[in-house]
């Protein structure tokens, strides 16, 4: 099984006439996702290569039976974009887009979470998701990825992720699906919700975590995988020798509790059990072992 | 993007929030005019993005117009932590009874903005957090609902300020919440916020972070965007659109996704090298973009060699080594570089490489081998 898509689900791209959106939703096609529209308030009634443009999500989602929607629309229209996504009846949005601003961020994940509690927002300024095999909505190159299993993977970056794939790929290890939270400060998935599907998903045997300075997002993932998770998993923090990135002045850092260095992510990681690698090829070499032994 | 204590008052008194009546100016002249024109006595105070301006010299308070002038004398110029003053901010200086702390930003934990307020303010608040975690009030604000008054009176009741301060600091704190949320600010920090004699709350010092993904609805960030400070690689960097880092190591790091790039970062320091800069490329590596990150890492004069990691995704290989020949046609490099090259079609990207490979251009097969190879490299160059 995968986690969040897989080959029946229906996929309408926001933003599909726009060169971003044609190129990555053609491309999504092309790997097998199951692409059913396009919309475009301006251009309803046209076609992106055989893909029907609807004038909104509601119609696209009325005329498709769509549950998905990939957001390519720029950072200005996304808090619009997602929002129509939400009350068009998407329960899975995907957006892409980077540079969308923080307050826009933190106001559409709270007033999803208020009024649409069933929708579940991936990014922004993620990669997207891919099922390897069954799904690809994104910007990811679906073809460096193995179908099957045991490996599931979450990652921060975007390139990243791409890596972890492909070196799963050479050591011919399968992945259940490959998600890619995005480094944004809201993101709308969290490491945490992505566990906790790959914990309860029978395929999924071992998971590739991979994260970033910043935030506490991998210490918060630590303390579940610590009380919750029974399956391996195996981690790579970026950023270890990093200088201090932006500067959030003094209540920044009180927000972060002393959290946020690469040292104390994986010291935070280490004490939940999860082994950790010091670059992407040690976790990959790490993952191996630890599939052998499954 | 962080602005100078002047920018942030200047912001802040937009919002109607009291600050001190004050002037930037850029010479000893100035300030002393401006002096005269604001009535002493005046605080003459360092414009720099660094802590500790106070403890360094960097703020004098000014009787009359020779005291002025020896102090603009002695801070104009005067280096902080490697910041150079070259502009001071003369204002009313104020009588202080009480220092209070304030603040918003976002939780990034809770997803939810953040206010802070505490009685103790005017020294270091991490400082507070630590040793008194109580003394600071929070309030966790819902950005589809906003902040009202109500909630404001609550969260000040609990800071525990002098009553005679309750009325100001309602007042400050809903316009700075005003002010944070339309400025589209990651941070905005008074510190001290203070309570005058005759019961007056003010604001004594601003700090305030911009979100950079906000500019295209804040025309007015132009302005402050001119007056940040970057070295020399940086700027050339950020006119180019490339997303850079300065270091202060001898191997210039190129790699495409700023995930890979930190991680080539990393590993150059793992294998016992310096990183002489983050460079992140973006997706599409073309000859365009190649060149432009090449002539960034050229002008750097401590780099003795240059790592190039790219992974092809979309991109394909062949892309990539399409872009790098093309670029090394356009510049002329004057350090050795190494390349890994990977991901999608890289068999065919490297033979494109392959004729190309000389002494000072070579292909290594994966990210530890090239980190290794560079560092020596570099370091057979005098990189130390």
């Amino acid at each position: 099984m995968s986690i969040f898509v897989d080959e029946t689900t229906k996929v309408i791209y926001q933003g599909l006439t726009g060169s971003q959106g044609r190129f990555y939703g053609l491309l999504n096609r092309d790997y097998g996702t199951n692409v059913v529209g396009g919309t475009n308030p301006k251009k309803a009634g046209t076609d992106v290569d055989g893909i029907p443009v609807f004038a909104s999500v509601m119609d696209a989602v009325a005329a498709t039976g769509a549950t998905a929607s990939c957001v390519f629309i720029p950072a200005p229209g996304v808090k619009g974009a997602v929002m129509e996504a939400a009350e068009g009846g998407i329960e899975f949005i995907v957006v892409i887009t980077e540079g969308v601003p923080a307050h826009d961020e933190a106001w559409f994940y709270n007033k999803l979470r208020r009024d649409h509690p069933n929708v579940r927002l991936l990014g922004p300024n993620c990669p997207g998701i891919i099922s390897p095999g069954k799904a690809n909505i994104g910007i990811t190159a679906g073809h460096i990825a193995k179908e099957g299993g045991p490996v599931g993977i979450v990652s921060r970056s975007g390139t990243l992720t791409y890596q972890a794939l492909y070196e799963l790929k050479q050591h011919d290890i399968g992945v259940t699906t490959c998600v890619g939270i995005g480094g944004d400060p809201v993101p709308g998935t969290s490491f945490i919700d992505c566990l906790q599907a790959f914990q309860a998903d029978p395929e999924t045997k071992a998971v590739m975590m991979i994260g970033e300075i910043g935030g506490s997002a991998e210490e918060e993932a630590a303390e579940y995988i610590k009380a919750e998770m029974t399956k391996p998993v195996v981690s790579y923090i970026a950023g270890v020798t990093a200088p201090p990135g932006k500067k959030m002045g003094h209540a920044g850092a009180i927000v972060s509790g002393g959290k946020g260095t690469a040292a104390a992510k994986m010291d935070a990681l280490a004490d939940a059990g999860v082994t950790i690698g010091l670059n992407p090829t040690e976790a990959g070499e790490l993952m191996v072992g630890v599939v052998a032994n499954l | 993007m962080d602005l100078y204590e002047y920018q942030g008052k200047q912001l802040f008194a937009r919002y109607d929030i009291p600050v001190s009546q004050g002037e930037a100016v850029v010479t000893v002249d100035a300030a002393v005019a401006a002096a005269d024109r604001i009535g002493y006595p005046v605080v003459v105070k360092a414009q720099v993005q660094v802590g500790g301006r106070g403890k360094a010299g960097g703020i004098k308070l000014a009787a009359n117009a020779d005291e002025c002038r020896e102090h603009a004398g002695n801070i104009l110029g005067m280096d902080i932590k490697g910041h150079t003053v070259g502009l001071v901010w003369v204002e009313s200086a104020s009588d202080i009874a009480q220092e209070y702390y304030a603040s918003f930003t976002l939780d990034r934990s809770a997803k939810l903005h953040l206010g802070m307020l505490s009685a103790e303010g005017g020294v270091e608040i991490e400082q507070v957090a630590d040793e008194n975690p109580d003394a600071i009030a929070k309030i966790h604000v819902d950005p589809v609902d906003g902040l009202t008054e109500t909630q404001v009176r609550a969260w000040v009741a609990a800071a525990e300020l002098d009553p005679e301060a309750t009325e100001g600091a309602v007042d400050i704190l809903t316009k700075l919440w005003r002010c944070y949320v339309d400025a589209d600010a990651d941070l905005v920090e008074i510190n001290p916020l203070i309570l005058t004699p005759d019961g007056r709350v003010h604001a004594l010092d601003a700090k305030v972070t911009l979100d950079d993904s906000s500019v295209f609805r804040h025309p007015e960030y132009e302005e402050y965007d001119e007056t940040q400070v970057r070295d020399a690689r940086e700027t050339a960097a950020h006119e180019k659109g490339l997303q850079y880092v300065g270091l202060d190591g001898y191997v210039g790091i190129i790699a495409n996704g700023a995930g890979l790039a930190m991680s080539t970062v990393d590993i150059v320091s793992q294998v016992g090298g310096r990183p002489a800069n983050f460079l992140d490329i973006g997706g599409g590596a073309n000859a365009d973009v190649m060149t432009g990150a090449l002539e960034v890492i050229n002008n750097d004069h401590d780099v003795k060699a240059i790592f190039i990691n790219i992974f092809g995704g979309i991109t394909k290989g062949e892309e990539v080594a399409n872009g790098i020949v093309a670029a090394l046609e356009r510049v002329q490099i004057d350090s050795p570089i190494v390349i890994r090259l990977d991901g999608t079609n890289a068999d065919e990207g490297r033979a494109i490489l392959e004729p190309h490979l000389s002494g000072t251009l070579q292909l290594q097969p994966t990210m530890v081998d090239a980190a290794r190879a560079v560092v020596e490299i570099a370091q057979s160059r005098g990189g130390k």
